[in-house]
């Protein structure tokens, strides 16, 4: 699904690379947590995932693609087969849920009867569909998450990348976001997710990997959240 | 579905956009009837070439006892002289260039002082014997005045030899500068109104980078991401140069048809018909000028 070779990246004007030769290797079906402290490389990684960018050195593949050497016209195609989903939303304010869950189908051009089935469905595994005509500032934050879980799968994608998703949720609704997730991913989805939330981590208890100043420091099994250096749980800004 | 989905992406784009969607228009509006008066202008200049070069002839002037002295050492052109000019005329040389020809006596000369300065007081200090005798020539092809020049140039009793196209084309040059002064200002209103529609479509794109990001992200092609602004930007000067295209018919149709037709009856003027061949390259003109100059902006703003 995802193999990372040492992969480097270095920013223009900084001497120290965001990041240091990693190397990642992810199977179908796989859950991944992604931790690590605000500039440890999460974020950098998850945009060479999404082919935002691509490493300075090394080699990155994904769903089969050469992302390096992947033209930047069969960009858009590649990314059909990817879902995301942010810690703020980023739904379209002036669209109700229905439109937001159809916009990304409409983008790419699935037909109307595709469109039709698709989009109740996905409102219905969220637990949406009585409120597919409301507007998001309707909705609470937890609701407006599981609206953009909803795009993020809508079509089908083979891997679904969530950058702090519970970022902005309470615990109880992070669960509920955790539990979607989880469903997702019994549905024969990749997920790979960035997060900060130790109790989410800790709770799961999936594969966890861990980065620090660009470095991947732990890669683990069945793990939690805890520093590799000293085997302490460290201070979560959540809590 | 796809090229609705555009079209409403677009409309958004211009709804949202409203006062610079406004100013495209009219900036294309304005610069595209600039061109159009230009090009106008220029085919009221072949139209009045085609009507007055035909009519225009050239004189030889025969000269007379006031002649200057350095083009007419003799004096009065003698009869000999006349008739040699006459039979140069008829020669098999210059015969095939010739249309017609005619001789006009001081008397005639005088006649048609007379009618054409009636008003004046200038016809009557004028003697008949001060007007030059001359031939007047149609030429075949009025391009070739040439040939009568040189031949007649400085021939014995001829005091000078004169195209009739020499008045009409500082009457041309005085149009063509009117119509290259029209070119340039449309050059610099186009000018504007490119990088006013880049602007646009730029600030469009900024109002709507949420959508934008969001297309990216789900694997829009870069074409439907595009399209819809180019869309947005051809529409609006669409809308310009329909409106420039009514403008210069209007102008033409009632400037130029109803107004300077009726009062100059004597001269052939730019109609309907050449204004309905400018139209439909002034909206052409527009259509793709804007699309070129959208999607380039669009393309520099939205990289992959």
């Amino acid at each position: 699904m995802i193999t990372i070779q040492q992969a480097v990246k270095t920013y223009k004007g900084s001497d120290e690379p965001a990041l240091k030769s990693i190397s990642l290797e992810v199977e179908r079906g796989e859950f991944v947590f992604l931790v690590g402290a605000s500039g440890s490389g999460k974020s950098t990684l998850m945009r060479m995932v999404l082919r935002e960018d691509v490493p300075t050195d090394g080699s990155i593949h994904v769903l089969g693609e050469d992302l390096i050497n992947l033209a930047s016209r069969r960009v858009p195609i590649f990314r059909r087969r990817l879902g995301v989903v942010f810690q703020d939303f980023r739904l379209l304010p002036q669209k109700n849920v229905y439109e937001n869950v159809a916009y990304s189908s409409k983008v790419i051009g699935k037909p109307r009867a595709f469109i039709e089935t698709a989009v109740p469905d996905v409102l219905s595994l969220v637990g949406l569909s009585e409120k597919a005509k409301r507007m998001p500032s309707e909705l609470s934050g937890g609701e407006q998450q599981r609206v953009a879980v909803a795009r993020a799968i809508v079509n089908k994608p083979d891997i679904l990348l969530a950058d702090e998703p519970t970022g902005n949720l309470d615990p109880k609704t992070s669960g509920e976001i955790m539990d979607l997730l989880q469903r997702i991913n019994l549905g024969g989805t990749t997920v790979l997710m960035a997060t900060h939330d130790r109790g989410i981590v800790d709770r799961l208890q999936k594969r966890v990997v861990e980065l620090k100043n660009g470095e991947i420091v732990r890669d683990e099994a069945a793990a939690g959240y805890r520093d590799v250096n000293t085997g302490e749980m460290p201070k979560s800004e959540e809590f | 579905m796809k090229v609705l989905f555009a079209l409403s992406e677009s409309w958004a784009g211009i709804r949202s956009n409203v006062s610079m969607v406004i100013s495209i228009v009219l900036v294309t509006f304005i610069s595209l009837s600039f061109v159009g008066i230009a090009a106008l202008l220029q085919l009221q200049i072949n139209e009045m070439k085609n009507y007055w070069y035909d009519r225009a002839q050239v004189a030889v002037y025969m000269c007379t006892d006031v002649s200057p002295a350095a083009a007419c050492p003799t004096g009065e052109a003698s009869e000999a002289q006349i008739a040699a000019v006459d039979a140069q005329l008829k020669s098999t040389v210059l015969a095939p260039y010739i249309d017609q020809y005619y001789f006009e006596t001081h008397e005639q000369a005088y006649e048609k002082f007379s009618e054409e300065f009636a008003d004046s007081t200038v016809a009557s200090y004028v003697t008949p014997e001060q007007l030059n005798e001359a031939f007047w020539v149609n030429l075949t092809n009025p391009e070739q005045s040439a040939i009568i020049t040189e031949s007649f140039s400085g021939a014995a009793g001829v005091e000078q030899v004169r195209d009739q196209r020499g008045y009409l084309d500082s009457i041309f040059s005085f149009l063509n500068a009117g119509s290259i002064t029209a070119a340039a200002v449309a050059g610099v209103m186009l000018a504007s109104a490119l990088l006013l529609i880049s602007t646009t479509i730029r600030l469009s794109a900024f109002s709507r980078r949420r959508e934008i990001a969001i297309m990216r992200l789900v694997g829009a092609s870069n074409f439907s991401i595009r399209f819809p602004f180019v869309l947005e930007g051809v529409i609006a000067a669409t809308l310009g140069a329909v409106l420039s295209a009514v403008a210069v018919y209007a102008a033409v149709e009632f400037l130029v048809q109803d107004f300077l037709a009726v009062r100059l009856p004597f001269t052939s003027f730019v109609g309907a018909q050449q204004a309905l061949t400018v139209v439909p390259w002034l909206i052409l003109g527009g259509v793709i000028l804007s699309a070129l100059a959208s999607s380039v902006a669009i393309r520099r703003y939205l990289k992959v």
